[in-house]
């Protein structure tokens, strides 16, 4: 339902052809879009807001860069200060004061306090050879001390013994205490969920805020929270004072608009993400990637470069020109398919393009994956040069000489073979409409791969 | 509404009083100094945004709004009981009641809870026996979340809480396995009710998806009529993501109804607007708190004027 970004700027600038400088008009029609995109993103308004007006100052008589669009130069002008607000330098958690190190964690229900508390535990005893000793506060959801204790269990991190009906603050001092006596470098406190507005649990964590002296206050918040992002920021911030921030469920396919939203108004830096449900699966906060999944553009900027390292101008333009006569054969095919293992598989192509989560799913229920492309290629290799120039020889016979030259059957080789045609059949099309093809490897249309670089079959 | 119409009213609006707070200031500073104008329209919009409601929907109400030509110095809550009102229509075809949900012609009552990590599915599950045990029948409850830790002490504990039968497993267990036995026993037993749990999967996860349909596969070579519900439980403070939460649990599981959950906390919830425009889905329950009595019939107008601050 979404569109991306550079689709909707795409119509944007329809028509409009490269010139010197975004005029305004051109500005305030693209950050219109921008603020949609943001908006979808659910980043929160009055952020948007902030950002777009910040923009607009700063994008109008820029150049626009020869080769790009003036939608792709408002796009990166927009990414650039999105990253800058984002906070464009990683900031570890801070471990300087004296042990035990007390850190608490916060967050509304379900954002996944525990979990993070556990991942990072385990991060700071594997990667920092830390003593790290783990408390559940969360006297209110049942089985949530156990919760942690079997967390505990499973990384071999030692918790703080429940004890039935004992307070949180005392289970925080008891927590603080122990690390003393047992000499332990951190003690993580993993509070009660809470919703924001509950004055209540609000003053309990004040009240171990107090009786403990966190050094880190993390606030554990989900990727997917919507426009109340700001609200339970600003109250966990105001009430109980925050050091960082962690982003869970970034492994889902919300755009994370949270993050910039939180950022925002708390002032305090993304510390670190949780990437999945493994309890390794914990990283460093990187601006860039965040920036473009809120944007809804996947990591193009690195797939532009990852594609001008790959793709060769002077080769790029011999295909186009092939293209545009009708005369792609099988050993054209061959290169793309090459490219596109250079560009890291179609893996590290999918990752990087934005909304292809569903793509991905129809990919694997017609498994199509890097060993098609392998294959593929094998049997492309499989070819005399003849064959390759004219895929009309192949008959059976030939077939079978090529399946078994390329360890394949003769159904791929056929399968092969129609999605050569049906290329064919497209291209005949596009140029019977009049459609141009964009030169390859420079200007990126849509969002998209540069065309020659898709692999045979995924043109629309 | 039999028990405390007042009371759980009187919460719900408590709970969304705090999140419409801010839309209703909003509104009310927009009328009462400024006329209603385009620009007035386009905070409206933008204060719809700020609830949830997602641009596509705000822009539309707006619309709606602004063609119901108001006189330009029509008072505040007229316009904002316009709004009520149109909300209230896009939401009237959804708020279904618990009771509504499909019923076999003879053994239990399968329910299948699905939804994403730490969206509410097991304490759902607690208020649903909870509920039903009230009503005089039986339930058993699966404890289908065979990977989240002490998720089955969870359902344990409220087992104990509402005095139903847990039928679970060790962690790690084919979840498909422990709903088979469930359903099994539930049918031995003459339950009314199999309430089954599963573990939160984030719905871009293929092959945590899959085992959800094994669940179902696995069942249905009992009886094929089952789960006679699949509900997806949906965490009130998420954002636009619900879109697609709910279509990919929707073509994969058929998902077919849905539980808010968490509209006690500052969150507005308004992308239930939205999705009940897009996919028409029954709203059986919303949750308001973390007792066992905060599960709520879903009021479609009782919601959009709690959304306005239209209450009292």
């Amino acid at each position: 339902m979404f569109d991306t970004l550079t689709e909707r700027l795409g119509t944007v600038f329809d028509g409009l052809t490269r010139r010197g400088a975004l005029s305004e008009a051109d500005v305030t029609a693209a950050l219109r879009e921008v603020r949609v995109a943001l908006l979808e993103a659910d980043v929160a308004l009055p952020v948007v807001r902030d950002l777009v007006a910040a923009v607009q100052e700063h994008a109008v008589g820029q150049e626009v860069l020869k080769s790009v669009t003036p939608g792709q130069t408002v796009i990166k002008i927009v990414h650039d200060h999105l990253v800058e607000a984002l906070g464009s330098e990683a900031v570890e958690i801070d471990l300087n004061a004296s042990t035990p190190v007390p850190m608490m964690v916060v967050g509304l229900q379900g954002s996944g306090k525990t979990t993070t508390t556990a991942k990072l535990a385990k991060q700071l005893v594997e990667k920092q050879g830390k003593k790290v000793l783990m408390a559940s506060l969360d006297v209110r959801r049942p089985a949530a001390q156990e919760q942690l204790r079997v967390l505990g269990d499973q990384t071999l991190i030692p918790t703080l013994d429940i004890k039935l009906g004992e307070a949180p603050v005392d289970i925080a001092r008891r927590a603080m205490d122990r690390g003393r006596r047992e000499g332990y470098d951190v003690v993580l406190l993993d509070t009660a969920g809470r919703l924001a507005v509950d004055e209540e649990m609000m003053n309990e964590a004040v009240a171990i805020r107090d009786a403990v002296k966190p050094h880190e206050t993390l606030l554990v918040a989900d990727a997917m929270t919507g426009q109340d992002a700001v609200n339970t920021g600003h109250a966990f911030n105001e009430k109980v004072g925050l050091t960082g921030i962690v982003l869970t469920r970034i492994d889902g396919d919300a755009r994370g608009g949270a993050a910039l939203s939180m950022r925002a108004v708390t002032g305090c830096p993304i510390k670190l993400l949780g990437t999945g449900e493994k309890l390794d699966a914990l990283e460093t906060f990187h601006p860039d990637r965040v920036v473009g999944r809120i944007l809804g553009m996947g990591d193009v900027v690195g797939l532009v470069e990852r594609a001008q390292d790959v793709v060769e101008e002077e080769k790029a333009r011999k295909v186009a020109a092939k293209l545009q006569k009708g005369e792609f054969d099988l050993e054209d095919m061959a290169d793309q398919l090459r490219q596109v293992k250079k560009m890291g598989g179609l893996g590290g192509i999918m990752s990087m393009l934005p909304g292809v989560g569903k793509m991905q799913k129809q990919m694997a229920q017609h498994s199509i994956d890097d060993g098609m492309i392998r294959r593929q290629e094998a049997i492309i290799l499989s070819m005399t040069p003849g064959e390759r120039h004219r895929p009309a020889l192949i008959k059976a016979s030939r077939k079978r000489r090529i399946a078994a030259g390329s360890g394949t059957s003769v159904q791929e080789i056929n399968k092969l073979l129609k999605q050569f045609q049906q290329m064919q059949t497209m291209m005949k099309k596009m140029k019977k409409m009049g459609g141009k093809m964009p030169p390859m490897g420079g200007g990126m249309p849509g969002g998209g791969l540069p065309p020659g670089a898709l692999p045979p079959g995924f043109g629309r | 509404m039999s028990d405390k119409p007042r009371g759980w009213l009187g919460r719900l609006r408590a709970g969304l009083g705090k999140s419409s707070n801010r839309l209703t200031d909003g509104i009310g500073g927009i009328f009462s100094e400024r006329k209603l104008d385009a620009t007035t329209l386009g905070d409206l919009e933008d204060l719809l945004i700020t609830a949830d409601l997602g641009v596509e929907t705000a822009a539309r109400l707006t619309e709606q709004i602004s063609n119901r030509r108001f006189a330009t110095d029509v008072p505040e809550t007229e316009v904002r009981a316009a709004l009520a009102t149109d909300i209230a229509a896009i939401l009237e075809p959804v708020a279904q009641s618990l009771d509504a949900m499909s019923q076999p012609a003879a053994g239990p009552q399968v329910i299948l809870v699905v939804g994403v990590n730490g969206s509410g599915k097991t304490t759902t599950i607690g208020k649903l026996a909870q509920r039903l045990h009230e009503q005089g029948k039986s339930v058993v409850l699966a404890a289908g979340d065979t990977f989240r830790a002490a998720a089955i002490d969870q359902l344990r504990l409220w087992g104990e809480r509402t005095g139903t039968t847990v039928i679970a497993q060790d962690i790690g267990t084919d979840p498909a396995a422990v709903a088979f036995d469930a359903l099994e026993y539930a049918r031995a037993e003459h339950a009314d009710v199999l309430l089954i749990d599963t573990a939160g999967r984030l719905h871009n996860k293929a092959d945590l998806m899959a085992e959800l349909e094994k669940v179902i596969r696995v069942l249905r070579k009992i009886d094929t009529n089952v789960p006679h519900e699949i509900l997806l439980v949906l965490d009130a403070t998420i954002g636009q993501n619900a879109h697609t939460q709910v279509e990919t649990f929707k073509d994969l599981v058929d998902v077919s109804g849905l539980v808010v959950t968490k509209l006690d906390g500052s969150a507005r919830g308004g992308v239930i607007v939205a999705l009940a425009d897009r996919f028409g889905l029954p709203i059986y329950a919303i949750g308001v708190g973390e007792g066992a009595d905060d599960l709520r019939p879903f009021t479609a107008q009782d919601f959009a004027e709690s959304l306005l601050g239209l209450s009292n």
